[in-house]
């Protein structure tokens, strides 16, 4: 065929928007913003953890008792288990609807690094769980009858912590989610690794409420994020490749 | 170390030597554990605070040892296999993981027999048995994953990210959960003397920890190599092993 030749031997032009590296950060940008205007048009997806946050710390005092005192001296730790919950649910649909159509493919065509992408992807699903889940605990501490000056410590002690979950949680996301019915599995693998973190954050409340200081949980909270901020999105990246090719 | 590396790429290699190393270990992990067993449970003397109880050591920590040491080693053929894709690595941690979960459920399960006698219950969450229980976790979760692909390669490679994350987050449970003990401790229990223990005590366990290992690398080359026939089932050497004609 004439003009083939001439076609293939020609080289492909690239172009280079902006200053070299610059990439790096227009790409993050883009995936997050992509991310956040998906899912913002899906909006019961993101009430939905909000709304389990809400019912399962309903069911407490409804299954133990209703006496404020005991309900107090649990409370720091119910509002935690009920939030990792709430927040393991939206894992599963963290990378489902980018694999299904095949748009996770794209982005591993990206000369982008993967890992930074990925980590835009997790910054979303805290953004849109981790977060609101944060800012809605202490509403709910009110139910439980936490007892007063600790609910700052909770929220920032949710919202610290619950940024480890979403990097943890995304490296099982990653590895499920190429499998039809990963949602147990990912409880099963993900749930030992929270276990640190649950530790940490529940101990702050509960160092809040006995007035002892809480900057060291708070502390261990920010050091393990930190650890989980560079560790997990190469994890995350290495688990996705898994996926995809599997 | 890269002709070694070189050399364990070839199964065969791996077959024929594993023939010579296997009944050295497994002489030895006989011999380690009949000698210590029968010293343990008949010659050493009884505990003066725990009395005969105190034997169940001779089980308990051999098998606590062994759970973690095969965790690690685990993550490290899954290191070596996604670094330098020496599938005998795979198969060997693939055959480590039942073992490493069978040795975490032992020590679990002897931890709570001698906790009858000790503590007066089955069940205490002492950090060390809350420990192990995680661990024991963080196998079924690796061992689940591996069965959920049904594409062998995107299995192990799976499996193997998991084993990475799972070894670096041992440690980081393990002094949380420490931490946390320490924090929620509710009496003092001490395991009279772990480190003023007469020779005569000591020695036994360091003989039945020496078999143990013995027992645990006897079996992973047994396991290996029949996983090696079965994967390698097409394969010319493995069909004339089998005396099928080539």
């Amino acid at each position: 065929m004439p003009g083939t030749e001439g076609l293939l031997n020609k080289e492909i032009p690239v172009v280079f928007h902006g200053e070299p590296g610059g990439g790096l950060a227009v790409a993050f940008w883009a995936t997050l913003k992509r991310d956040l205007v998906l899912l913002l048009r899906r909006r019961s997806e993101v009430m939905n953890p909000l709304v389990f946050f809400a019912i399962v710390i309903t069911l407490f005092p409804i299954g133990i008792s209703p006496d404020p005192q005991l309900l107090a001296a649990i409370a720091p730790g119910l509002l935690w288990v009920a939030a990792l919950l709430a927040a393991l649910l939206s894992l599963d649909s963290l990378f489902r609807a980018d694999y299904d159509d095949g748009s996770l493919e794209q982005l591993l065509l990206t000369p982008q690094p993967l890992a930074l992408l990925a980590l835009a992807k997790v910054a979303v699903h805290w953004l849109l769980t981790g977060l609101p889940l944060a800012l809605m605990a202490p509403v709910l501490g009110i139910m439980l009858a936490l007892p007063a000056g600790s609910y700052g410590v909770l929220a920032v002690s949710l919202a610290l912590g619950s940024a480890s979950l979403s990097l943890i949680g995304a490296i099982g996301a990653a590895l499920t989610v190429g499998l039809s019915r990963g949602g147990v599995l990912l409880s099963l693998l993900v749930l030992p690794l929270y276990i640190p973190v649950l530790i940490f954050g529940a101990g702050a409340v509960q160092a809040a409420i006995f007035g002892d200081g809480v900057m060291a949980h708070l502390a261990i909270l920010g050091a393990l994020l930190a650890l989980a901020l560079i560790l997990a999105p190469l994890a995350i990246a290495a688990s996705l490749r898994i996926s995809i090719n599997g | 170390m890269w002709a070694f590396i070189n050399k364990l790429r070839s199964p065969k290699w791996f077959y024929d030597i594993s023939a010579r190393l296997q009944p050295w270990f497994w002489a030895a992990a006989l011999i380690l554990i009949l000698v210590g067993s029968v010293w343990g449970l008949a010659f050493a003397p009884a505990d003066y605070q725990q009395g005969n109880s105190f034997r169940i050591i001779y089980v308990h920590v051999p098998a606590a040892f062994l759970a973690q040491s095969i965790f690690v080693s685990m993550a490290i053929s899954a290191l070596a296999f996604m670094v330098w894709k020496i599938k005998i690595c795979d198969m060997a941690a693939a055959m480590m993981a039942p073992l490493g979960a069978a040795m975490t459920f032992i020590a679990l399960f002897s931890g709570a027999v001698w906790g009858v006698p000790t503590w007066g219950t089955w069940w205490m969450w002492d950090a060390r048995l809350t420990s192990m229980l995680i661990l024991l976790f963080l196998y079924l979760g690796v061992i689940a994953l591996r069965g959920a692909f049904t594409s062998r390669d995107s299995a192990s490679r799976a499996a193997s990210v998991l084993a990475m994350v799972g070894v670096i987050n041992i440690p980081i449970i393990k002094y949380s959960v420490d931490w946390w003990y320490t924090l929620h401790q509710p009496a003092t229990f001490t395991i009279t003397g772990r480190a003023a223990m007469p020779l005569e005590m000591w020695l036994p366990l360091l003989i039945m920890v020496l078999g143990f290992y013995s027992f645990f690398i006897a079996l992973t080359l047994m396991r290996t190599r029949s996983e090696i026939l079965r994967r390698e089932a097409n394969k010319r050497w493995v069909r004339e092993l089998a005396g099928e004609a080539p």
